[in-house]
């Protein structure tokens, strides 16, 4: 099929439909309302055979999910910040069930003060709700991620519920060339949903989510973990199958970029990845050895892959649009962990929130203290705030 | 379905760990013997879940599941939904609740599914209370009631506010079918259920369960207690089906001084009201007869 112009908002909307989702549950919020919006002409038109229910909350947008799919059919909703965090209490209840569920993420900063802007703080609440996550930095990506995001959480192996993330308006509201997928490719790639392990079925009746007991508890929180643990395996073949039906590699649990001789190298999520790659660019033009690492996975944690990378260089920066106060970014944090022991500087770098652009000259900042990091082997400050007023990076 | 045609055949066994004479489990057991095997249930969190369904052991034998508590009728409406997909729209989708779950942090969940009609059956069982919990006042709970969170103290004892009238609310949704239910009249509970099943859409039936627990009463008085409700007017057997209403029983409203003897009886046989002066069972009588009036009324322009 020819590439066509679309938003980001219309790549979740077009991949959900042609993974043939037939279940959503929808409800309106900036900068998200578009997803539903082109799902609900997709129904109407006749284009996507799916049960449609506009419900009154987020809160009862992924209990509608959760429900369905553990009736036994392909489940898909979509949200952003506060609406995330209305659902925030039924997330955890789609892991513990083992249900494939599907959601779209639309990243914005959560309230107060109010702001319709991207900013990872929306989601890093959910780091611990056994949902796997993957991040986003263009629009097919997007596309492509719904398929694949459908493919890895119906996996046997995995049963996990996913989440796709995309920066908003970054992503969400801008036009890319996208190539969308024909029914019969994506019919190839993702088949007829299965229930990976139980439904809710009066031929053979099953209970979920009663009441437990301490006795055994544990053992099926051991099981999420398992499966989490297990996840990378699958999400490396699913993006090889997807590479080798499509030819678009989208490198699986993280795209390094110039990272094999480089002497810094900067991890970043979501679009920022965009920018940064093209001042990894500009830098090797002039011989300055810098590299990038585009954190796609956020859950489960590509720890491994991190960890290979800090034991070659001589410092990394870890790029966050989120703050957990007092501490620093989570995404740094998490490196932190991965590279525990290690001798390698690590720089936190904090800017973009509420929406803020992250400029090219905010990605040079990153990568000279970076390197001036390497040259002296200290650490000026360990968690910079870049283009804040009043204070100094 | 006469009482004395009802199957033998359990679909909420025997073997749980309700409380003695608890009204909730003499209204799921009838309940789902009506229902029979083609229902799949959802269910929040209420004394239900627990002495229903505790790991490993299991009194229902249709699928189950509990997702969380304010959700049942989104959680219902998912489930319905994907039967619908799967063509298996024969299939009746029950959403059961207690009256915290479903009249106070439920209702959002509710009132939505009911405005687009989904084709569920929700019933509320109401004790009156979050039983679960140990007796806290709910939107559902009478004036004067004790519970945990109304004690009885020197200054204040009791619910200052008056029971949520939630078959009124549900009935202004304009859905196919509303009913109110009491386990002391199993075959106007019967028919109900009955009807209820065999209908498309929202039908929503609100079950007066006693709790033995919470109410402080004797654990062999449920039935009567439930019984002397209707008879009083504390609680009115009616439905509401496609918009014409129907009092099913009418209470003993007169004379009025036999009515506050037999209001006063029905107050004093139960612990949570042991508090209550002459002058609060007064109240309590102003209102019952006010609600009588009302449902009265509301039967008649609406037959």
């Amino acid at each position: 099929m020819p590439k066509k112009v679309v938003t980001g908002n219309y790549a979740a909307a077009y991949g959900a439909m042609r993974s043939r989702a037939a279940f959503v549950a929808a409800y309106p919020i900036t900068p998200q309302t578009f997803i539903v919006e082109h799902l609900s002409e997709f129904v109407n038109n006749g284009e996507l055979d799916c049960e449609y229910v506009e419900v009154e909350s987020e809160h009862s947008a992924l209990s509608a999910c959760v429900s369905a799919s553990a009736t036994g059919v392909r489940s898909f909703t979509a949200t952003s910040s506060q609406g995330l965090a209305l659902m925030h209490e039924i997330l955890p209840t789609a892991t513990g069930m083992r249900l494939p569920v599907v959601m779209a993420v639309v990243n914005r900063a959560i309230a107060a003060p109010i702001n319709i802007w991207v900013e990872h703080n929306d989601i890093m609440p959910e780091r611990d709700s056994g949902w796997i996550q993957v991040f986003c930095d263009n629009n097919q990506e997007v596309h492509d991620m719904v398929l694949q995001a459908f493919r890895i959480a119906e996996d046997k192996r995995v049963a996990l519920p996913v989440i796709v993330n995309l920066d908003a308006f970054i992503l969400s509201h801008t036009v890319e060339p996208v190539d969308l997928m024909d029914p019969d490719d994506a019919d190839k790639f993702l088949p007829s949903f299965r229930p990976p392990h139980y439904s809710l079925d009066p031929e053979n009746p099953v209970g979920m989510g009663v009441f437990t007991p301490p006795e055994y508890v544990q053992e099926s929180r051991w099981q999420v973990d398992r499966a989490m643990l297990e996840a990378p395996k699958v999400i490396g073949e699913v993006n090889a199958a997807f590479a080798k039906q499509f030819g678009r590699d989208h490198g699986g649990m993280v795209e390094e970029y110039m990272t094999d001789d480089a002497d810094v190298v900067l991890v970043a999520m979501g679009t920022a990845s965009s920018t940064a790659h093209e001042v990894v660019d500009e830098y090797r033009a002039k011989g300055k050895k810098v590299g990038l690492v585009k954190l796609r996975f956020w859950r489960p944690y590509p720890r491994d892959q991190l960890r290979k990378i800090a034991e070659r260089v001589k410092a990394v920066g870890v790029y966050d649009r989120a703050i957990s106060y007092g501490v620093g970014g989570p995404s740094f944090i998490e490196f932190r962990s991965a590279a525990y022991g290690l001798q390698v500087p690590t720089v936190d770098f904090i800017t973009g929130l509420g929406g803020r652009d992250v400029s090219s000259d905010d990605v040079r900042l990153m990568f000279d203290r970076l390197l001036e990091t390497a040259r002296t082997g200290t650490v000026k400050r360990e968690v910079v705030w870049i283009n804040t007023r009043g204070v100094e990076p | 379905m006469k009482l004395k045609e009802m199957t033998d055949e359990e679909r909420f066994t025997g073997g749980h760990t309700a409380c003695a004479g608890c009204g909730g489990a003499i209204a799921v057991r009838n309940l789902m013997k009506v229902l029979g095997r083609n229902t799949v249930v959802q269910n929040p969190a209420c004394c239900l879940l627990v002495f229903g369904a505790t790991y490993p052991l299991m009194a229902w034998k249709v699928p189950y599941q509990d997702v969380a508590f304010e959700n049942t009728a989104a959680c219902a409406t998912g489930m319905k939904r994907a039967l619908k997909k799967l063509g298996r729209d024969d299939t009746v989708v029950l959403g059961i609740g207690g009256d915290g779950g479903t009249a106070d942090i439920g209702i959002q969940a509710l009132s939505a599914s009911a405005e687009r009609n989904e084709d569920i059956l929700y019933i509320m069982y109401d004790n009156e209370a979050y039983m679960n919990t140990g007796i806290q006042r709910s939107g559902s709970t009478p004036f004067g009631a004790w519970t945990t969170t109304t004690p009885v103290g020197s200054v204040k004892a009791g619910k200052a506010n008056f029971k949520k009238d939630m078959p009124q609310i549900m009935m202004a949704h304009g859905v196919p079918y509303v009913a109110t239910l009491s386990v002391a009249h199993i075959q106007d509970f019967i028919n109900k259920v009955e009807k209820a099943k065999n209908m498309k859409g929202f039908r929503y039936l609100q079950i007066f369960a006693p709790c033995p627990t919470g109410w402080r009463h004797d654990t062999a008085k449920t039935v009567e207690i439930a019984k002397r409700a209707v008879d009083t007017g504390m609680w009115t057997l009616y439905e509401c089906e496609n918009g014409k209403v129907k009092i099913n029983r009418k209470p003993k409203t007169d004379p009025p001084e036999e009515h506050l003897k037999l209001l006063t009886e029905y107050l004093r046989a139960q612990g949570r009201f042991r508090h209550l002066k002459d002058e609060d069972i007064k109240v309590i009588q102003d209102w019952v007869l006010r609600k009588w009036q009302d449902d009265e009324k509301l039967a008649q322009c609406r037959q």
